[in-house]
C-alpha cells in the first residue's frame, strides 16, 4: 500500500464514518489496522490479536490460511468488540473492498455498543486476553507445556458450559447460585481482571466448602448451569493454577458468548448498513459493479445451512418496511437471535427465502420439508443456549463420595454419543472423581459414567 | 475533539503465533500418525504411489471433542435459490457411501499430507539392522564431498547466499545506514560480504546391501498375499536405503521352479502351479555364491509364502535355507496366512535354529508393521 492508497483509504473511511453518524449509528471510536493476510488469519483463528497458545488455534489458522492461499475464501471483515473498536483491513484488498469492510464494521461497532446482550462484556478484553496469554505462558514455564496443554484441552472441551444469564439472577457473574430455598449467597471471589490473584481466590475458601456441601447435598436442591465455575470451585483435584486457567477461559467465554447469541442479528445489521452506506457514497461505475459482486457473494444463500448475513439482512429489511427505521434501532438494542427469529421470522420470509429442512437419505442430502413452522421451529431449536446442549450439575457429592452428577436437559435432540464418550474423560480429569451424565437416547433415559480415565459405561 | 477513527500499519513481521501453534498441531498430527502406523504401513495409496514425495495418509483427526448434538439423524435448515421442492437432492451420496460419513466412531478419519521420508522416519524410528557384521574387505572406498567450512574466497557457484546476506545486513547495521522510512535493510552486497562454502574430500567405505526378495507365486497365492509381500518389501527397501549407500533388490519368484524376475513380473506374475520352496532357496544360494560374496556384501533374504509347500520338498527346503542363513546378515520367512492356521512349512522352517533366521506370521494388512518390527526390531546376539 503506497502513500496515495493510504490517503485514499483514509478519506474513504472519513466519508463513511461521518455518513454513518448522520444516519444514526452510534459506534465506538474506531481503530483500523492495515495488515497482511497472515495476520488477519492469525487473529481470525484466535479471535483476538493476542490470545493464549493452543494447537487448536493452529489448526484453524492453517485451514484458513490454506483456503486463502488457494483463494477459496477471504475473510471479509475482522472486528473486535472493544472500546476503541479494532477492525483489521487486508493490505492487498482493493480500496473498494476496504471501504465495504469499513461500512460493515461500523455496523458491528454500533451493535457491540448498543445491544443489551453486549452490555456486560469487558471492553478491555484485548488487554485482558493478552494478560491471560502471558500468565498462561508463565504457567507453561512453571508446570511444563504438556501439563498446561492437557489442562487446556480439558477446559476447552467444556468451555461453553457457563451460565450466560447469571447476571439476571443476582446482578453479577460471580459465584454459584444459591439453593432454591434460599440460604445466604456465598462469599464469592471475583474473577474479573487483575483481581484474579491467588490470595483472592483463596479467600473465603473454608466457608465455601462448607457451603458446597449444603448446596450439593441430597435431593439436588438446585441445578448449576455453570459447569466451569462449579468445577473450579469444588474440584478437590485441581491445583490453584489449574483453577486460574478455568477462570480465565470462563471469562473469555463470557466475552464471546454474546457474539454466539447474536450472530444472525449482528451480521444482518452490519450487512444492512454496509449496503446502505455504500449506496450513499459516490462510486464510479466500475466500483459499483465490484461492490455489487462482492455484496452478492456475502449474502449468497447456503444450501446446507443458513447464511447469517442473508437471513439477518432480510429480517431487518422486512422490519424497516413494516415498522419504520426507528424500530430497527430498537430491535438491534433489545433482541438476541433467539427472540429476534421467534418474533420476526415470518411465514412470508421463510417462503421468500426458499428455506427448507433437509436430511440424510440413501441418495444423499434430500430436502424433506418446506412447512414454514417446522423450519422455524428447527431454527429456533438450534439457537437455544447458543446451539450447545444444556447441561447442569445436579450433585457434586454424588454417592456421598464426591462424584459429579451432570444432567443433560434433553429438549428433543440426542447427544452425539461418540463425542460424549470422548468428552466425559476430560470432565473426569478436571473433577478428579467419577463423573456421571444423565441424558436421553432414543426416548429412553440413560446414564453415562466415566469411572476411570477412558472407561465409559452406558446404562 | 477526539478523532472518530485512527488507522495504522504496524510491522507484524515478528508476529508468528499462528505459525507456532500450527507447528504444534502438526506435531500432534505426527503423533497421531505414529499411533496409527500399523494402518498406514499397509495403506494402498502409499504402496502404490510409485515413489511420490508427498503422500496422503489417513489419520484419525485431531478433533476437539465437546458435548454436542447428534445432528446426523437431525434435520437441518438450508436455503435454496427460490425453486426448491421437497425431494430435491442437494448433495449426492458419494460412491460406496452407504451411511453418512463419520457415522461409526472408528470412521473419523481425515487425510493429511506427509512427506514420505518423514513417514519413513517415523516407521523406522524403532527399527535397526540386526546382525551387522563388519565386512572384512572394506578397503573398497568412495570419495565423498563434504561441505564443512565457510571462507571469504571461493568460486561463485559455491556462494552461501544466506551468510552473505547476513554479512551485508551486519555491515549496514554497523554503519547505521538504515533509513527511517524503511526498517528493512536493503540488499546491497559488497565483495567483502561474500561468503563461500568450501569442502573437503572424505574417503568413505562403500556399504552395499543386497536384498533377495523371494516370493511364492504359486496358485495358492492370491492378490491379498501378494499385496502384503509388496507392502513389506516397499518399506524394507526404504529402510535399508537409509542404512546403506547402495541397496540392490533382486526378485526371485517361484512356484515349483524359481526364477529371477523383474519387479513388475514379481508382483504381477500370474499364479500357477504347485509349490516347491526349496527351489527358491537354492537359487538364492547360487546367486550369492556367484555374485554377492558375503565378504563384501550385506545380504538380506526374505521369503514370503502362504506356507502351502509340497510335503516331500520340506527336507530340501531346510537344507538350502540353512545354507542361505550362513551367507546372509539376516534371513526371514514371512507366512501370509489369513486363516491363521499353522502350516507345515512353518513347522519345518522353525527347525532352522539360527538367531539370524526370523519367522513371522501375517494374518491381516495391519500385521505388515508388526512384521517389520519382528524382523528389524530385535537386536540379535553378535
Amino acid at each position: 500500500m503506497n502513500v496515495q492508497d493510504y490517503t485514499e483509504l483514509s478519506q474513504g473511511i472519513e466519508e463513511l464514518t461521518v455518513l454513518a453518524m448522520e444516519r444514526g449509528l452510534d459506534f465506538f471510536t474506531m481503530h483500523y489496522e492495515v495488515c497482511p493476510a497472515d495476520i488477519i488469519y492469525t487473529i481470525g483463528a484466535y479471535g483476538m490479536p493476542t490470545r493464549f497458545s493452543h494447537w487448536s488455534f493452529g489448526k484453524v489458522f492453517s485451514r484458513m490460511k490454506m483456503e486463502y492461499d488457494f483463494s477459496l475464501s477471504k475473510i471479509y471483515e475482522l472486528v473486535i468488540n472493544s472500546d476503541p473498536c479494532y477492525a483489521f483491513l487486508l493490505e492487498n484488498n482493493s480500496l473498494l473492498q476496504n471501504k465495504l469492510i469499513v461500512a460493515h464494521v461500523l455496523g458491528h461497532s454500533d451493535f457491540f455498543k448498543n445491544n443489551v446482550y453486549f452490555s456486560l462484556t469487558n471492553r478491555d478484553m484485548v488487554q485482558m486476553m493478552s494478560l491471560y496469554a502471558n500468565q498462561i505462558k508463565e504457567m507453561e514455564f512453571a508446570y511444563g507445556l504438556d501439563e498446561v496443554e492437557h489442562c487446556l484441552d480439558a477446559i476447552l472441551a467444556i468451555q461453553e458450559h457457563i451460565d450466560p444469564w447469571r447476571v439476571f439472577h443476582d446482578g453479577t457473574r460471580q459465584g454459584l447460585k444459591s439453593k432454591r430455598n434460599g440460604t445466604s449467597p456465598r462469599n464469592h471471589h471475583t474473577v474479573d481482571g487483575q483481581e484474579l490473584s491467588g490470595a483472592n481466590v483463596r479467600s473465603g475458601k473454608e466457608h465455601e466448602s462448607q457451603q458446597a456441601k449444603e448446596d450439593t447435598g441430597e435431593q439436588y436442591g438446585y441445578e448449576e448451569k455453570d459447569l466451569l465455575l462449579f468445577i473450579a470451585e469444588n474440584s478437590r483435584k485441581l491445583k490453584e493454577w489449574q483453577k486460574q486457567l478455568i477462570y480465565m477461559l470462563r471469562e473469555e467465554m463470557y466475552y464471546f458468548w454474546p457474539q454466539i447469541e447474536t450472530k444472525i442479528m449482528n451480521e444482518g445489521w452490519a450487512t444492512y448498513w454496509h449496503i446502505r452506506l455504500m449506496r450513499e457514497i459516490d462510486l464510479s461505475e466500475a466500483e459499483l459493479i465490484e461492490f455489487s459482486k462482492a455484496n452478492a457473494k456475502i449474502i449468497r444463500p447456503s444450501q446446507q445451512g443458513i447464511n447469517p448475513y442473508f437471513l439477518g439482512l432480510k429480517i431487518f429489511e422486512a422490519l424497516e418496511q413494516e415498522y419504520g427505521e426507528a424500530f430497527l434501532f430498537e430491535a438491534r438494542e433489545t433482541y438476541n437471535d433467539l427472540s429476534f427469529l421467534r418474533n420476526f421470522l415470518t411465514k412470508d420470509l421463510i417462503a421468500k427465502s426458499d428455506m427448507y429442512l433437509y436430511g440424510w437419505r440413501k441418495q444423499g442430502y434430500v430436502i424433506t420439508n418446506k412447512e414454514w413452522n417446522e423450519v422455524k421451529k428447527k431454527l429456533l431449536q438450534q439457537k437455544v443456549n447458543g446451539g450447545f446442549p444444556y447441561l447442569v450439575v445436579l450433585d457434586g457429592d454424588y454417592h456421598g463420595s464426591g462424584e459429579l452428577l451432570i444432567k443433560h436437559k434433553h429438549e428433543g435432540m440426542d447427544l452425539d454419543r461418540h463425542y460424549v464418550e470422548k468428552t466425559l474423560p476430560y470432565v473426569r480429569s478436571l473433577w478428579g472423581k467419577p463423573v456421571h451424565l444423565e441424558t436421553v437416547i432414543n426416548g429412553t433415559a440413560k446414564r453415562y459414567t466415566c469411572q476411570k480415565s477412558e472407561n465409559i459405561i452406558l446404562n | 475533539m477526539e478523532p472518530l477513527f485512527t488507522i495504522s500499519r504496524d510491522d507484524w513481521s515478528l508476529h508468528r503465533k499462528g505459525h507456532l501453534d500450527q507447528e504444534r498441531h502438526k506435531q500432534k498430527v505426527k503423533e497421531a500418525i505414529k499411533k496409527n502406523l500399523a494402518d498406514i504401513v499397509s495403506e494402498e495409496s502409499i504402496i502404490m504411489s510409485g515413489g511420490k514425495d508427498i503422500i496422503k495418509v489417513p489419520i484419525r483427526s485431531i478433533k476437539q471433542f465437546k458435548f454436542r448434538f447428534n445432528d446426523k439423524d437431525q434435520e437441518q435448515v438450508g436455503q435454496g435459490s427460490g425453486d426448491s421442492s421437497v425431494g430435491d437432492i442437494i448433495d449426492k451420496a458419494k460412491k460406496g457411501q452407504v451411511d453418512q460419513a463419520g457415522e461409526a466412531p472408528g470412521e473419523d478419519y481425515y487425510e493429511t499430507e506427509i512427506n514420505i521420508d518423514e513417514l519413513a522416519e517415523l516407521i523406522f524410528a524403532d527399527l535397526h539392522l540386526p546382525n551387522l557384521k563388519p565386512k572384512q574387505h572394506n578397503e573398497l572406498t568412495d570419495k565423498e564431498v563434504e561441505f564443512n567450512d565457510i571462507r571469504k574466497k571461493g568460486i561463485m557457484s559455491n556462494i552461501d547466499k544466506k551468510r552473505t546476506i547476513i554479512e551485508s545486513f551486519k555491515r549496514q547495521a554497523r554503519g547505521n545506514v538504515f533509513t527511517a522510512q524503511s526498517s528493512v535493510p536493503e540488499i546491497n552486497i559488497t565483495p567483502d560480504d561474500l561468503r563461500f562454502k568450501t569442502w573437503d574430500m572424505k574417503e568413505k567405505p562403500i556399504t552395499n546391501a543386497i536384498v533377495l526378495a523371494m516370493m511364492d507365486t504359486s496358485a495358492s497365492m492370491g492378490t491379498f498375499e501378494k499385496y502384503i509381500a509388496r507392502s513389506f518389501y516397499f518399506w524394507m527397501v526404504r529402510f535399508l536405503r537409509s542404512k546403506y549407500q547402495q541397496v540392490e533388490i533382486l526378485f526371485l519368484a517361484h512356484d515349483a521352479e524359481a526364477k529371477e524376475v523383474t519387479e513388475e513380473q514379481f508382483f504381477q506374475k500370474g499364479e500357477s502351479g504347485g509349490t516347491k520352496c526349496s527351489s527358491v532357496y537354492r537359487l538364492a544360494n547360487e546367486i550369492i555364491d556367484e555374485r554377492y560374496s558375503p565378504e563384501f556384501y550385506n545380504n538380506y533374504a526374505f521369503h514370503f509364502s502362504d506356507g502351502d509347500n509340497w510335503p516331500s520338498d520340506n527336507h530340501l527346503t531346510i537344507k538350502y535355507a540353512t545354507e542361505l542363513v550362513g551367507k546372509c546378515s539376516m534371513t526371514g520367512y514371512g507366512e501370509i496366512n489369513p486363516r491363521g492356521s499353522v502350516s507345515t512349512l512353518m513347522e519345518v522352517v522353525k527347525e532352522v535354529k539360527d538367531p539370524a533366521f526370523i519367522t513371522c506370521t501375517i494374518r491381516e494388512k495391519e500385521d505388515v508393521y508388526s512384521a517389520l518390527k519382528t524382523f528389524f526390531g530385535t537386536q540379535l546376539p553378535q
